[in-house]
């Protein structure tokens, strides 16, 4: 392992070798590189129960990088509170110190320069790490994961999941809610809950579809430090409309808020002490459901990636909301004495790869798991001298390159891509390998389709995309980001309800206004319905990529955006 | 390739097709069916729950439950729908509970209404908004 000196004079070293002017403030950055893995694991033990959370890794199991959102628009009662404030106002809400290792991994702001200071973040070896150590000082930990576990990776696609699994039961996890995890299909998921999990996979939201009648475990209960802590786990509500249907025809979800109120009662009945919910429902949909399900304690919150620094008080209920990709992990110490939560204490732990050391072990397990793909994997496709990445309320230079692959290899007038919040981030100057490409596409349904839609069609997409975004009720919002777009620009006024909030849609190529009677040619990817034809998006983008030899984007703006 | 639009609209267009349907220009409007049921009383709230999916995993079968106890009958509606009548519940002297359940298509987003009648002839009133989405983008 390298000394914390030797690994800042390294990453500077680096930096000075990439050293773009203007990108940062370097001195002011060697002054605040004081990082250690016991400052980063630095914690007063308290209380007798301890949590630990993760979420949202996205397969991803070697270091990424990963750049968090700079527009993540709030609407109703959500504007202006976490998780929609970005950037310098996160940092000063949080009292984060601009340019600091917090600065960088929370917010976006000068993110390729402190990239280059601080280094990847991430790593399911360096996540192990740090639940050994929480174990070693808090034996009686709960480990619990908020699910889009399985999916993320090329090496997760490959292995239909198997190679996150073994990793996950590797690490301990006593728990786990799941989301992407059901688009390998309800088969696979049935052959991995029920002969490969050391651990339940919880769903009190999961219903037969048939009968509407529970169909998975609702929660597990606990005996630890003298409590009994009942963990309820809730899988993200909407999988048969935001995925694909076909692919778990046999079961149902939905928030299910009265179901939620019955497993609180009934464990409550049962007299155990702490009320935990593993939850995928998004940050918006817990806040609410915490404000209306009354007797849960903690909320572990996921599907909306958010990293929010401090727990988020509703009521008596806290919110804990630990980010995604690996990037972070939260502790949470809780005081629970006479059957009541008296108090916590809580850290999310950044996972810097550079200053974490690798558990060995789970090193091991990674590299036999990758090992079979190795050569594919890291192919070289091409190079970007652009900084890719996706996450952000609209377009992102990632998708901005996907739309333009689309168009130029399917030929068609205007492409779309899916709002997903997953996709790791490129640095300028990173070689774009297969694998690079797979972290922002991989998926079960990903055929790049090509078909005609009319102006009206497109218009009525974009409404209902945005309505899930936008629509003031957390409880009718489902999560993901608004559709990219490639050749079509369009105005938005997010205040306004459904069916009123698009306009101005136009043609990029010729700036013609889009007519609603008229057709396009549109091609995308992730379409839901089943039996949907044409080569699999990343082999598209591959192609694209091989022919540019260097990805070199030109800002792009196609949305227009009001209402703020 | 020669997909169909239907096939290969990218979002998902089962429930987006239905979108479509011409409203049946005859059809009772919600006030007129529920005048008879009624009887000119005004709803209250309170003493029913409607229980609906906020959002339809399918807008052709759209689970929906009511409890009403103490109710006599319960009238369901779905205002959005050409033909807004559903069904009409009700209840004898022996039924243990006063609660139905089926399952409804909803030809788009909508407030399904559910009204019951108590024995004194008082009626109360809940209300939910199900939305009819063609989806496809969580992440």
């Amino acid at each position: 392992m390298i000394t914390r000196r030797e690994f800042f004079q390294a990453a500077l070293a680096t930096s000075a070798l990439y050293g773009a002017s203007g990108l940062g403030n370097w001195a002011r950055l060697a002054a605040q590189q004081a990082l250690t893995q016991d400052q980063l694991l630095q914690f007063d033990d308290f209380g007798n129960v301890t949590l630990m959370h993760i979420t949202d890794i996205h397969a991803q199991l070697k270091p990424i990088w990963f750049r968090e959102p700079e527009v993540n628009i709030g609407v109703g009662e959500a504007k202006g509170h976490v998780p929609h404030v970005t950037g310098l106002e996160f940092q000063k809400m949080f009292g984060i110190a601009p340019q600091s290792p917090e600065a960088y991994a929370l917010t976006y702001a000068d993110f390729e320069a402190l990239g280059r200071a601080y280094g990847k973040m991430g790593g399911m070896d360096r996540v192990a790490t740090v639940v050994k150590a929480i174990r070693a000082a808090r034996p009686d930990a709960i480990l619990l994961d908020g699910g889009d576990t399985w999916h993320g990776s090329m090496t997760s696609f490959l292995t239909k999941g198997q190679d996150m699994v073994n990793v996950m039961n590797a690490l301990g996890v006593e728990a786990m809610t799941s989301h992407w995890e059901w688009t390998y299909g309800s088969g696979r998921v049935k052959e991995i809950v029920e002969t490969q999990l050391k651990f339940p996979f919880l769903g009190a939201n999961i219903f037969d579809a048939e009968w509407d009648e529970p169909a998975f475990e609702p929660y597990k209960i606990f005996e630890r430090g003298g409590q009994r802590i009942a963990v309820i786990g809730q899988a993200f509500p909407y999988m048969p409309i935001a995925n694909p249907r076909w692919m778990f025809p046999e079961y149902s979800f939905g928030i299910r808020e009265e179901r939620m109120q019955e497993m609180v009662d009934e464990v409550r009945a049962e007299g155990v002490d702490l009320v935990v919910c593993l939850s995928h429902n998004g940050f918006d949909v817990d806040k609410k459901m915490a404000s209306r399900v009354k007797g849960i304690d903690v909320i572990l919150t996921g599907h909306t990636h958010d990293a929010v620094p401090q727990p988020v008080l509703i009521g008596e209920t806290i919110l804990i909301a630990s980010g995604s990709n690996g990037k972070f992990l939260s502790r949470v110490d809780l005081d629970v004495r006479d059957g009541r939560m008296m108090g916590y204490r809580h850290k999310l732990i950044p996972i810097f790869s550079d200053v974490i050391t690798p558990d060995p072990e789970m090193a091991s397990l990674i590299d036999a798991e990758r090992a079979p793909f190795k050569a594919d994997l890291e192919e070289r496709v091409g190079t970007t001298e652009t900084l890719l990445y996706r996450r952000g309320s609209f377009n992102g230079t990632w998708d901005d390159l996907i739309c333009e692959a689309i168009r130029s290899e399917r030929d068609a007038q205007i492409s779309l891509s899916p709002g997903v919040r997953w996709g790791t981030t490129l640095m300028p100057g990173d070689a774009i390998t297969r694998e690079d490409i797979h972290n922002v596409t991989s998926m079960t349904y990903g055929a790049c389709y090509r078909n005609e839609m009319t102006g009206e069609t497109l218009k009525t997409v974009l409404e209902d995309v945005a309505d899930n975004l936008f629509n003031t009720d957390p409880y009718y919002q489902q999560g993901g980001d608004m559709v990219r777009v490639g050749g079509l620009s369009y105005a938005i006024d997010v205040s306004r309800p459904i069916g009123t909030r698009i306009s101005d849609l136009r043609l990029t190529d010729s700036g013609e206004a889009i007519e609603p009677s008229k057709a396009y040619t549109v091609a995308g990817w992730a379409s839901v319905n089943e039996g949907t034809e044409g080569p699999q998006i990343w082999d598209v983008i591959e192609s694209h990529i091989r022919k540019l030899g260097t990805v070199t984007l030109q800002p792009k703006n196609p949305v227009t955006v009001t209402g703020l | 390739m020669n997909l169909s639009r239907r096939d290969t609209l990218m979002f998902g267009l089962g429930g987006f097709a239905t979108l479509a349907l011409p409203g049946a220009l005859s059809a009772a409007t919600v006030e007129e069916l529920a005048a008879p049921f009624t009887g000119g009383a005004t709803p209250g709230a309170g003493g029913i729950t409607l229980t609906m999916p906020e959002i339809a995993e399918n807008g052709n079968t759209v689970p929906v439950e009511v409890d009403a106890p103490g109710a006599v009958a319960i009238l369901l509606l779905a205002s959005g729908n050409p033909e807004p009548a559903v069904a009409t519940f009700t209840f004898g002297p022996a039924a243990a509970n006063q609660r139905a359940a089926t399952r409804i298509r909803l030809a788009k987003t909508q407030d399904v209404i559910a009204m019951a009648k108590m024995a004194d002839g008082s009626i109360v009133q809940a209300s939910a908004t199900v939305k009819v989405t063609i989806g496809g983008c969580g992440g």
